[in-house]
């Protein structure tokens, strides 16, 4: 790992969504719960509207990690969107780990509005993961230059060529 | 340029206790395009509320940034607050830095950091926040409800006193379900069919309700106010139009089958009309037993018929209706114990009966005329032994929950076999007596006092020894083994959900929860809403009930239902989805993603290139678009966006927390 | 038909008659079994009080020796308490690979829990084997009423056994209609015997084996038919001393011989008594078994099922000098001899090493 800044705080970004796991974080707060505060959610209304460019632009801008979060399979307030995300989802994860992100830097979990020991238990467990990590420093960085707004998976995965890219942040 | 006003909330001390308001303040005034930042001790407040509308009017602002609690707690607030000012409501955002800041993290510093970091991606959101505008769609005043027992029955006669008209849709041949198969109720003890006929009698002839009974739904389409609903009647091979339910035709027919509202316990005819008091009163043929369907021989009904109503070759008829709001009242079924309780005999022993076939036993409309006898033989059973939580509160073999309502007609159980046969013994097995309820507790003593032997502890095994069904089980007060030498043995099975409710639950969009009963939207604010508009829950679909809450659950929802259709039409959801038609390249991709059917593709002319072209592009009905955004992932050309979360308004946030 | 075998510390002494049934049974309708080498104590319940990890390690030394050895075969074992051990361990281990680790870690071998573990009991009752024992039967039965008493180790706890019914199974009561027997239908099939509480806390114990035979008498059982040799053991040795605290409590005394119910299904192929260990119980169980096979019930040999023997001197008596009626010694079943003679031949060939062992404790 490279050398860092003994202040350097992880920046980790967490898309949830508006129905379960935004109501969880909540409730989380309703109950005092503590954690990381390097946390920052980003409300959307369903974790199906997560397009992976926003990943990529996340990790791109200088994220250190992310995570999508939406309803438990099957209990989607959209009925079916959290099965669109999560199909999704896991083939851009694959993805962006065959270019060298790694895996622990981005993550998919499902936590329902009660759930608010889950997401707290989540959020330290990723950003503990991350923190040991160290700042990202490359990896799928130039895959989103070219990506254009709406790009589905069949754009991403003609990028997939980036083998050339850096090896993550994982320059131990 | 957009002028931006934003207005840090302390909260009291909720917010300024961890976060430094006045750095935030100071921070918010550095932010592009930013014109004013403020704090407020309480925002939502009337004062709160009246520094913003004037700070609107002093710095000319076209759209505020609000950093205070939760959106899901006041984005309404603040979305009417500003419909009185020159500001449109949906020029707003909302930065939640009380419960996902404050309140969950203890370092001033940390949190101060942090709420800077959430007011720069909320100002960098309502950068590119547009006025967006609700459509009213118009409801359909008709009301559907599923399931007639006393929770449907009782939604579809508040709704229909309410003066709406209503369609009842139950899928047996009489309405009632299962509270007209009980015997008393508790702890009034008032006879069930007393208080249940009644009402179906109710149901049956009122103006505003019709009634369809061997139905079922069979798709549902549409949104709140404009529901398309099929509907399967069932064939029932007898004309109920002149049908005059004189009952000649169960006199004569020759095919006996067990009983299904006696629980087996009676039989019935092949044509039958499941009790006497059943509504409607007339006879339907079980095709899979009656001899002309099955064999093409007897036809004694229809040779008997003094109306001539008999017609074998009656089909299924669908129909296709729209209404306003749906009321789910599916209720439930008891767990098939015989699967799950091998120590219990696992049905071998006729002896050991579940409590609803005891309700038939001790009714004296039922099979044995009210007298208590044991199914095996007939004899009046001399010990009695009842066992409470039979596949409730125990996740191992059957559900983890309470089933709540079988500490009290377990009690009932025992004082009615009490009460019937004087010189018997009663014991009952039970691991705790919840008996919440006006009333419940009192009868519970008086139970004991009958003669009840309350054991506290569960029976393992039952077994048949020289004509006795052996109970071993524990008296955990003593702390010693027990056996009881019964006659007869009652399960005082759990309440599980319906069959249909899986199928109902996902073609309603109504979700089920970790027991798979359908879920309300809130558990104690919104007990009788679903997450789907217009679509209510009513009884034990939504949990396990008694008759009373049941009761108290479905006039709640009638008045949802009443309530909605008070008004002639409602608003929609402004933050949908559009398409793009200059982009859009007809591929159909968001017509296959989109749950609510809500996108269609059509035909457009358009000119393109200094051309007429002519093709197709997709388009969203703003009445089913629920705004997930689904969709827009799924499109290519990227022609599909979201209003008020579009793909440009959340790169710019994450695009503020990183680099701004 | 071929299983990696474990034998177990019963199959060579208290158990020797299951061993010796279930050789005879299991040559006759081509069963093989090869011996794991170096099997080890499975640790039953001693090994389960002292350590959570022994008892893993020990029934999976000998799994993971079977896997090493004798790749491909799937495990039989005679006795209930070393099945339930080893399907311990094989459970524990399948449960996932932090189990699987521990597991490997302990033993300091692999083990991948790849083959199955059975019972003699579920090794007999699989339909083609069930088939091919039919296909041997020679006299049969002939309506003896057996109770089939399962005791707890082959079906408790259930998801980590996962024989067929738990609460009431009938794979032996199957095996014992197909015998000619008559399986009485009664309540004690799965209850415990008292295993090794008949020597800690006799007296409590005592009471649940009386009440076995107290369950069987009532429902008319002549016979009790078990698998596994503790049950065995438990019923056949304190039914003398039972049958002492009855009388003296003016109670009518049971006279229900024990059986593997592999002796039942080899007496029922014409094995003799001698062949089967039966003449080795305490409990005299030769008549009852003689009489059943008769094809006459109406020429009973040594009928004593109608004598109570006297409980001071009944475990003595347990040795009865006549041998079994062989099936070629009666008239009725000319066609009979011929054929089973040269298959009983191959049988005593076929027996294994434990066998061999078994005939030499015999001897003494």
């Amino acid at each position: 790992m490279s050398v860092v800044d003994e202040k350097w705080e992880p920046t980790v970004l967490a898309f949830c969504c508006h129905w379960c796991t935004y109501s969880g974080a909540d409730l989380a707060g309703l109950n005092r719960m503590n954690y990381p505060a390097n946390i920052r959610v980003l409300r959307v209304p369903c974790s199906g509207r997560v397009n992976p460019q926003y990943v990529l632009t996340a990790f791109n801008k200088g994220c250190d990690g992310v995570l999508v979060c939406g309803c438990h399979p099957g209990d989607c307030h959209y009925v079916s969107g959290n099965y669109y995300a999560k199909r999704r989802m896991m083939a851009f994860k694959r993805l962006l780990e065959y270019t060298g992100l790694e895996p622990e830097r981005f993550q998919v979990r499902w936590i329902s509005g009660s759930e608010a020991g889950k997401f707290r238990d989540t959020v330290v467990d990723f950003c503990e993961k991350v923190r040991a990590l160290g700042p990202y420093t490359g990896g799928a960085v130039s895959l989103s230059e070219g990506l254009g707004a709406g790009a589905e998976l069949g754009v991403g995965a003609e990028l997939g060529v980036g083998a050339e890219l850096p090896q993550g942040g994982d320059a131990q | 340029m957009s002028r931006i006003g934003v207005f840090i909330c302390h909260c009291g001390s909720n917010i300024a206790g961890t976060v430094d308001v006045a750095r935030v303040v100071e921070a918010a005034r550095s932010f592009p395009n930013v014109v004013v930042a403020d704090d407020n001790k309480y925002t939502c407040s009337d004062p709160g509320q009246q520094s913003i509308k004037e700070a609107i009017v002093e710095y000319n602002l076209d759209r505020i940034v609000i950093a205070s609690c939760s959106p899901r707690m006041h984005e309404l607030t603040f979305r009417k607050m500003l419909k009185d000012t020159s500001i449109n409501p949906y020029m707003l955002e909302i930065a939640n830095i009380r419960e996902q800041c404050s309140w969950v993290h203890k370092d001033i510093e940390a949190g101060t950091v942090k709420a800077i970091d959430l007011v720069k991606m909320a100002t960098a959101k309502v950068d590119k926040d547009t006025p967006l505008f609700t459509t009213t769609i118009p409801i359909n005043k008709r009301a559907l409800v599923i399931g007639g027992g006393i929770a449907g029955m009782q939604a579809a006669l508040d709704i229909a006193d309410a003066g709406y008209p209503v369609t009842i849709v139950e899928a047996e041949p009489s309405l009632g379900g299962k509270m007209v198969m009980l015997d008393k109720t508790f702890p009034t003890m008032d006879c069930s069919a007393c208080i249940c006929t009644p009402k179906m009698a109710d149901v049956g002839s009122h103006p505003n309700i019709t009634v369809k009974t061997l139905s079922e739904v069979e798709q549902v389409s549409g949104y709140v106010g404009n529901f398309e609903v099929t509907i399967r009647e069932k064939a029932k091979y007898v004309d109920y139009a002149t049908c005059t339910g004189c009952g000649l035709c169960e006199t004569k027919c020759p095919t006996k089958v067990a009983s299904e509202f006696d629980q087996g316990l009676g039989q019935r005819k092949a044509i039958y009309k499941p009790f006497a008091q059943a509504v409607p009163s007339k006879p339907t043929i079980d095709a899979a037993h009656c001899r002309k369907l099955t064999s093409d021989k007897c036809g004694v009904c229809e040779k008997l018929c003094p109306t001539k109503a008999i017609n074998f070759a009656d089909e299924d008829k669908l129909t296709t209706e729209t209404y306003g709001a749906i009321v789910v009242a599916i209720g439930y079924k008891l767990i098939d114990w015989g699967a799950l309780y091998g120590e219990y005999g696992g049905g071998r022993y006729s002896d050991v009966i579940s409590g609803l076939q005891f309700e038939r036993l001790v009714n004296a409309s039922g099979p044995t005329e009210g007298h208590i006898t044991r199914p095996s033989d007939g004899t009046e059973p001399k010990t009695v032994a009842i066992i409470k939580c039979v596949g409730s509160r125990d996740p191992e073999k059957g559900r983890s929950y309470c089933s709540r309502a079988c500490c009290m007609y377990g009690a009932k159980h025992a004082h009615q076999y009490l009460d019937k046969v004087p010189d018997g013994r009663c014991y009952v097995f039970y691991m705790d007596v919840r008996t919440p309820g006006k009333g419940y507790d009192e009868f519970y003593m008086n139970t004991q006092h009958d003669g009840a032997v309350y054991l506290r502890g569960r029976v393992s095994k039952i077994f048949e020894q020289g004509g006795k069904l052996i109970c071993k089980g524990e008296d955990t007060l003593i702390g010693k083994q027990v056996e009881v030498a019964a006659d007869m043995v009652v399960l005082e099975t759990a309440m599980v959900p319906a069959d249909a409710a899986d199928r109902l639950g996902s073609m309603l969009g109504v979700t089920r929860d970790k027991d798979l009963w359908l879920s309300e939207a809130h558990p104690k604010l919104r007990p009788v809403e679903t997450n789907s508009g217009g679509i209510y829950l009513a009884g034990t679909c939504q949990g396990p009930k008694d008759i009373p809450d049941s009761v108290a659950q479905a006039s709640a929802a009638a008045m949802k239902v009443a309530i909605l259709f008070s008004k002639d039409e409602l608003e929609s959801n402004a933050m949908i989805a559009g398409s793009d038609a200059s982009l859009c390249n007809g591929c159909g991709a968001c017509v296959n993603i989109c749950p609510y059917s809500a996108i269609t593709l059509e035909e457009v002319t358009r000119r393109e290139n200094s051309r007429m072209v002519t093709r197709q592009v997709s388009r969203v009905n703003p009445g089913l678009c629920q705004g997930c955004g689904a969709c827009t992932v799924a499109c290519k050309p990227g022609a599909m966006d979201l209003k008020g979360f579009s793909d440009e308004q959340i790169m710019k946030e994450v695009e503020a927390l990183c680099q701004w | 038909m071929k299983y990696a075998y474990f034998p177990g510390c019963s199959a060579n002494s208290t158990g020797i008659s299951f061993t010796l049934s279930a050789d005879y049974v299991g040559g006759r309708i081509g069963l093989e079994l090869e011996e794991i080498p170096d099997w080890c104590c499975c640790g039953t319940s001693a090994a389960l009080v002292t350590s959570a990890d022994l008892s893993l390690a020990l029934p999976a030394r000998s799994l993971a020796l079977a896997e090493q050895h004798l790749p491909g075969l799937d495990v039989a074992t005679p006795c209930a308490g070393c099945f339930a051990s080893l399907k311990g361990a094989q459970h524990y281990v399948r449960r996932g690979t932090e189990q699987r680790a521990h597991v490997e870690q302990l033993i300091e071998m692999p083990y991948a829990a790849t083959a199955e573990v059975y019972s003699f009991l579920e090794v007999m009752a699989q339909p083609e084997v069930s088939e091919q024992i039919a296909s041997q039967l020679t006299t049969g039965l002939n309506g003896l009423k057996v109770a089939s008493y399962y005791g707890c180790a082959l079906v408790r706890p259930a998801d980590v056994t996962q024989f067929e019914d738990p609460e009431n199974p009938q794979s032996m009561d199957r095996l014992m209609e197909l015998a000619g027997a008559e399986a009485i239908s009664w309540a004690y099939k799965t209850e415990c015997c008292g295993a090794s509480h008949q020597i800690s806390e006799p007296k409590g114990a005592r009471l649940l084996v009386e009440r076995i035979f107290a369950d069987a008498a009532a429902n008319g059982a002549e016979a009790i038919a078990c698998a596994c040799p503790l049950c065995l053991l438990n019923l056949d040795l304190r039914e003398a001393e039972i049958n002492a605290t009855r009388q003296a409590r003016g109670e009518q005394p049971f006279d229900i011989p024990i059986y593997y119910f592999t002796e039942l299904l080899g007496a029922a192929m014409g094995g003799s008594a001698k062949q089967l260990g039966i003449d080795r119980h305490f409990w005299p169980a030769e008549a009852l078994v003689q009489r059943a096979v008769s094809p006459s019930p109406a020429e009973p040999v040594l009928d004593d099922a109608g004598l109570k023997p006297d409980s001071a001197d009944a475990p003595a008596a347990a040795p009865t000098a006549a041998p079994m009626a062989a099936p070629m010694a009666t008239p009725e079943q000319p066609a009979e001899p011929a054929a089973e003679a040269p298959a009983a031949a191959p049988a005593e060939a076929a027996a294994t090493p434990a066998t061999a062992v078994a005939k030499e404790v015999a001897d003494e």
